[in-house]
């Protein structure tokens, strides 16, 4: 193979037709207000791990949303499950149960999410 | 006939292009690397419909690669460019022919400016007069040479000797057009089209008798953008960007690529290569790659021009399969021979040969 001094760079586009969004699909069925979320913020604002560290759980459902699990598996592991982002849901959303959910699909899977 | 939906649309963009009488300007890349591009141009302009095309020898390069390095400042590219229609002014034209998509974008970003602002005009009259004391005036009609042969494709499909019909299989041959983002992205009314349903090439295709192929990233940039390429330790940002359509239109199987832009047609040539050498990957059937072709050369091909006339032998992906699927019959042995019958040196790593 030839080095032309330069290399081939990973893609960063979200391909639908490769990523695994069956994560999200076990959220929807055993939580359906996780549909509800219309990613406004309201969670990652009150959130005390992410007061302190880059952590949104804004961010987090949208990447389960487009089955970007190996970030999400990552992340995940910040939240304490305190529980103050269900508070602050305009829309009522269960995020605590999202979080504990995605850990348990994770589980399931045999991938260490906790 | 009642139009509708996006041919309704596409009645909106339709482009005024000149008939006749046209001030050409040659561009840096495609004269020297698929020189029978041009050729074909003047050749089918003036000798088969009888236009009157003038080039002026003095004149010389728009600075655009310079000017998209961040070397050359805009009131330089400026003025050179009002240098050129200084030329035409005195050569006595007023339709502008673009043979490059990069100048074609240059001149319609200049053209808007000193629309918008006309301090800049009178500025660039200024410095023009003092550096050359040349005058100019604004061209009445800018047209890419693209966009002229789309208005004579119809006369091309009718003095044509051959069909993009693949004649192994009588379909219609599979055609990815590709067009350069510098024609119709920037400034939208400028091109056949605009940006949302430029037809300038698929409009040639369909004449000719091709099927375009509809791809996910149909209208992604090719990868050449300038910048990407320059630092050779970034030319994986252009490598990557190219494979990323090649992956998209890989699966629709394309009989070849067709470009009206010089920077895609030869960066979707030789990435092809690139790619090849880097992990032997290739992006056509049976373990081919896929050829690039201008628009010119499939004229010439269609109207039935000798291929090695047209200069196909000077892209890195050879043209053969793609000539047997036409039915064009060829002469191997004159491929890298002069016109008085010299043998030149024949290229190596040449693919598809």
């Amino acid at each position: 193979m030839v080095d032309f001094g330069f290399s081939l760079l990973k893609a960063r586009q979200i391909n639908y037709d490769h990523n695994d969004r069956s994560i999200a699909g076990y959220i929807y069925e055993r939580e359906p207000s996780f549909r509800l979320c219309i990613e406004c913020g309201g969670c990652s604002a009150t959130c005390t791990t992410g007061n302190f560290t880059r952590f949104s759980l804004r961010e987090i459902n949208i990447l389960i949303k487009r089955g970007e699990n190996e970030e999400v598996r990552h992340e995940i592991r910040k939240c304490m499950l305190c529980g103050k982002c269900t508070l602050v849901c305009p829309r009522g959303v269960n995020t605590r149960n999202v979080i504990t959910l995605a850990k348990e699909a994770f589980q399931k899977r045999g991938i260490n999410a906790i | 006939m009642k139009e509708t939906g996006k041919r309704k649309i596409w009645s909106d963009y339709q482009k005024e292009i000149a008939d006749d009488h046209f001030f050409y300007v040659r561009s840096c890349i495609r004269q020297s690397f698929f020189p029978g591009s041009e050729t074909f141009f003047l050749d089918f302009m003036r000798n088969v419909l009888g236009k009157d095309v003038y080039e002026n020898p003095s004149h010389t390069t728009c600075t655009g690669i310079g000017y998209h390095s961040d070397i050359v400042p805009f009131q330089t590219i400026m003025t050179v460019v009002a240098r050129h229609f200084a030329l035409m002014k005195e050569s006595g034209y007023k339709n502008i022919a673009i043979s490059c998509v990069t100048s074609f974008g240059i001149y319609t970003e200049i053209l808007e400016t000193w629309k918008h602002f006309p301090e800049e005009l009178e500025k660039t009259r200024e410095y023009l007069y003092k550096a050359t004391g040349r005058v100019f005036d604004i061209p009445e009609n800018m047209a890419h040479t693209s966009d002229i042969i789309f208005k004579f494709r119809s006369e091309i499909a009718e003095k044509g000797k051959f069909r993009l019909i693949n004649k192994l299989t009588g379909k219609p041959l599979n055609v990815v057009e590709h067009i350069g983002c510098h024609y119709a992205k920037m400034f939208p009314k400028s091109g056949v089209g605009g940006a949302e349903f430029p037809n300038v090439l698929g409009g040639m295709v369909e004449s000719w008798g091709g099927n375009v192929v509809d791809y996910p990233e149909r209208r992604h940039c090719c990868g050449f953008g300038f910048r990407q390429y320059l630092v050779q330790a970034n030319r994986g940002y252009s490598l990557s960007n190219t494979v990323k359509k090649f992956s998209s239109m890989k699966p629709y199987k394309p009989d070849f690529i067709l470009t009206n832009c010089p920077g895609c047609n030869m960066f979707m040539d030789k990435w092809q290569y690139t790619m090849k050498e880097m992990d032997g990957t290739v992006y056509g059937e049976n373990g081919e790659s896929i050829p690039v072709l201008t628009y010119e050369e499939l004229a010439g091909l269609v109207m039935g021009y000798n291929p090695w006339d047209l200069g196909l032998q000077y892209h890195m992906v050879q043209s053969e399969p793609l000539l047997k699927k036409l039915g064009i019959e060829y002469d191997p042995d004159d491929k890298f021979r002069t016109k008085d019958g010299r043998q030149m040196p024949v290229p190596k790593n040449l693919i598809n040969a």
